[in-house]
């Protein structure tokens, strides 16, 4: 697959936006852009969706909330009925902060775990990069060449519009 | 390429850098040798976390009545420090969560060793509830799980035990957030690393990163929910330690306003140790460029504004208290301000209220050595604000016939003084072994406040219109 990949190497954010707007309305099908930091804008100029981590993050409070709800009862009014100073077994109020921190607790570690599982992110984990420069001041762009009609140059033409650095095939790079 | 400055917003980071210089400037003290420096002040702060060491050693193996409590005075100095060291940990987060969702993009130079500061004040916190369970070496039987002691299952009804759950939760979600913030920059020292050690370190480390977009998309979503669930957890966090006071029927504890009073509190003083940490490593790690002064004037203007409430709320539970018509209540208060403690009582109100004061005036707010002082004075105000709480309150209790007094003992003193060591020691490691400032986000704000040059063929007339008011730098 990465022999496949056509590379445009930028040395701006603003023209790494630009060009990935270009490319992506010019209809050539990206198959990812690396950036050294969140540039704001380019997952909608890739044409990405917005993440549904959102979602999930929701998922896992309510686990964690319905965890915190459910244990305290169980625990206070079932399985270990106390009786302290004649209060009810299930005194809600008094469980209120328990279940705020585990529905805080459970919805953090749930999404930061489901993303290092969607963006494949883990200890000593080794993901494909086409420039070892993009952790430090270099934009790629990576255009997958799998299209009849792609032409090199054409590419690198659009390219040079946004001032780009170089534009190459792709080769293995080890980091 | 050439630089307009915005006339209307100011860099946030000086010195006109360029990606790369961001990336040099920040590895560059974690590549170099250590410095003379470094060494006097690690050996220095890991000498004092040794005789904390010893001391805490032996209070485990004697017993805590080596402490100076008494009948009457059950609470002193281990949970003075305790709370002491929880407000610390609450800038981190407020730098790094709700400085975020209100967009204040200054934060990112500060925020990493703001969060890492979080971490370790947890950490030397933590310590002082667990030896003070007596039997330390059973602390996890505050964790609910199945047991075959009963089931014997904790009270949930309890503050201390909510404590429990809200630093352990606090502790947790402050490391995750610190360490996600971290991975971009690991990957970049991963790419910049030449021996092989470090390689494979930083391969592990950085969790096999790679700049896509399309993880950066996710990333930054994670990043954003977050910072939206720790902002309600720090506030949870100090609100659940004041419960440990407020939920108590003893006059000075017992009231509503403890909450907020102690959130703003931990605040002021976690700001105040921020800067502390700040204005010392600016200067020795050459971060003066991304330290700036307004960074440290901005810091400053939370101060004062935190400060004010802690000064409010002093001035509230006083008002209450004579208000209220309690007798109990108005003793409780007269014997803070005028009782034996009195000297502790007008240390804080003096350290707290009156002279942080001074940083309404610009210049004192802008002069370094100035802010470095009143964060010590901060500092020392809030250690006094806990310790004026919770002694005062409980030192004359009901009866007179069994009033006591309460001075910490030499192993209490040196427990406190070790925990200094193992912050110290701990920052002191962080600062060398890994990014200072967050290599990603400072250059996500590179270009603040600066204007791109337009293309001159197309923008011309205008560009020469603005020309008088902007200044051209060439880089």
């Amino acid at each position: 697959m990465d022999s496949q990949l056509f590379l445009g190497v930028f040395t701006d954010e603003h023209d790494i936006l630009e060009a990935t707007k270009a490319t992506n309305k010019a209809g050539y099908t990206i198959h990812d852009v690396y950036t050294p930091y969140a540039v704001h804008g380019l997952e909608s100029a890739m044409g990405l969706k917005p993440s549904r981590l959102t979602y999930v993050c929701l998922i896992f409070g309510l686990i964690g909330l319905s965890l915190g709800v459910y244990a305290q009862f169980w625990i206070g009014s079932i399985d270990w009925p106390l009786n302290i100073g004649g209060k009810p077994f299930n005194s809600l109020p008094a469980y209120l902060p328990v279940i705020f921190e585990l529905t805080v607790l459970i919805a953090g570690l749930g999404v930061v775990f489901s993303m290092f599982f969607r963006t494949k992110l883990r200890p000593g984990g080794k993901n494909f990069m086409p420039d070892l420069g993009v952790t430090n001041d270099r934009f790629v762009i990576a255009l997958e060449q799998k299209d009849t009609s792609f032409n090199p140059e054409t590419v690198t033409k659009l390219w040079e519009k946004f001032n780009v650095l170089e534009a190459r095939k792709c080769e293995e790079v080890t980091n | 390429m050439s630089t307009h400055y915005s006339t209307l917003r100011k860099p946030i980071i000086e010195g006109n850098k360029s990606l790369n210089q961001v990336t040099e400037d920040v590895a560059r003290p974690l590549e170099r040798k250590a410095t003379p420096l470094w060494w006097v002040a690690f050996l220095i702060s890991f000498s004092v976390l040794m005789v904390g060491v010893v001391a805490v050693v032996y209070q485990i193996k004697t017993g805590i009545g080596t402490w100076g409590l008494n009948k009457t005075v059950g609470w002193a100095f281990d949970i003075t420090n305790f709370v002491f060291w929880v407000g610390i940990g609450h800038a981190g987060t407020l730098i790094s969560a709700i400085l975020f969702l209100f967009r204040q993009r200054w934060r990112t130079s500060i925020n990493r060793s703001a969060e890492a500061m979080t971490i370790f004040a947890v950490m030397c916190a933590g310590i002082f509830p667990i030896i003070h369970m007596g039997r330390p070496w059973l602390f996890y039987w505050i964790a609910p799980y199945f047991n075959f002691r009963g089931p014997l299952w904790v009270n949930f009804r309890s503050p201390l035990l909510w404590d429990f759950f809200a630093i352990s939760t606090y502790f947790t979600i402050s490391f995750v957030f610190w360490y996600i913030g971290l991975i971009p920059d690991l990957a970049t020292m991963r790419d910049r690393a030449t021996s092989k050690v470090k390689k494979a370190i930083y391969r592990f480390t950085s969790f096999g990163w790679n700049g896509s977009v399309r993880t950066w998309n996710r990333y930054e979503t994670v990043y954003m929910l977050l910072a939206a669930l720790a902002t309600p957890l720090v506030v949870s966090v100090h609100t659940i330690v004041s419960m440990d006071f407020a939920t108590s029927v003893i006059p000075g504890w017992h009231t509503t306003i403890f909450p907020p009073y102690f959130v703003a509190g931990a605040i002021f003083s976690g700001f105040a140790m921020v800067l502390t940490l700040m204005i010392i490593a600016r200067k020795v790690m050459n971060y003066e460029e991304y330290i700036t002064v307004d960074h440290i004037e901005k810091m400053c203007k939370v101060i004062i504004a935190t400060g004010g409430i802690v000064g409010l709320a002093y001035a509230t539970e006083m008002f209450m208290a004579w208000y209220s018509v309690n007798h109990y209540e108005r003793f409780a208060f007269m014997n803070r301000a005028i009782g034996p403690f009195a000297w502790a009582y007008w240390t804080m109100v003096t350290c707290n209220v009156i002279l942080p004061q001074l940083l309404w005036f610009k210049k004192l707010r802008r002069s370094i050595p100035f802010v470095f002082l009143m964060t010590i004075i901060v500092n020392i105000g809030m250690w006094f604000e806990r310790f004026v709480i919770i002694v005062t309150s409980i030192h004359r209790d009901f009866l007179p016939s069994s009033w006591a007094d309460y001075s910490p003992s030499i192993i209490e003193i040196t427990t406190f003084i070790g925990s200094f060591g193992l912050f110290f020691t701990a920052f002191l490691l962080f600062a060398r072994f890994v990014p200072f400032i967050a290599i990603g986000e400072v250059k996500g704000v590179l270009s603040y406040g600066k204007q791109r040059k337009h293309e001159p063929e197309k923008e011309v007339e205008t560009v020469k219109i603005l020309e008088p008011k902007l200044e051209v730098v060439e880089d």
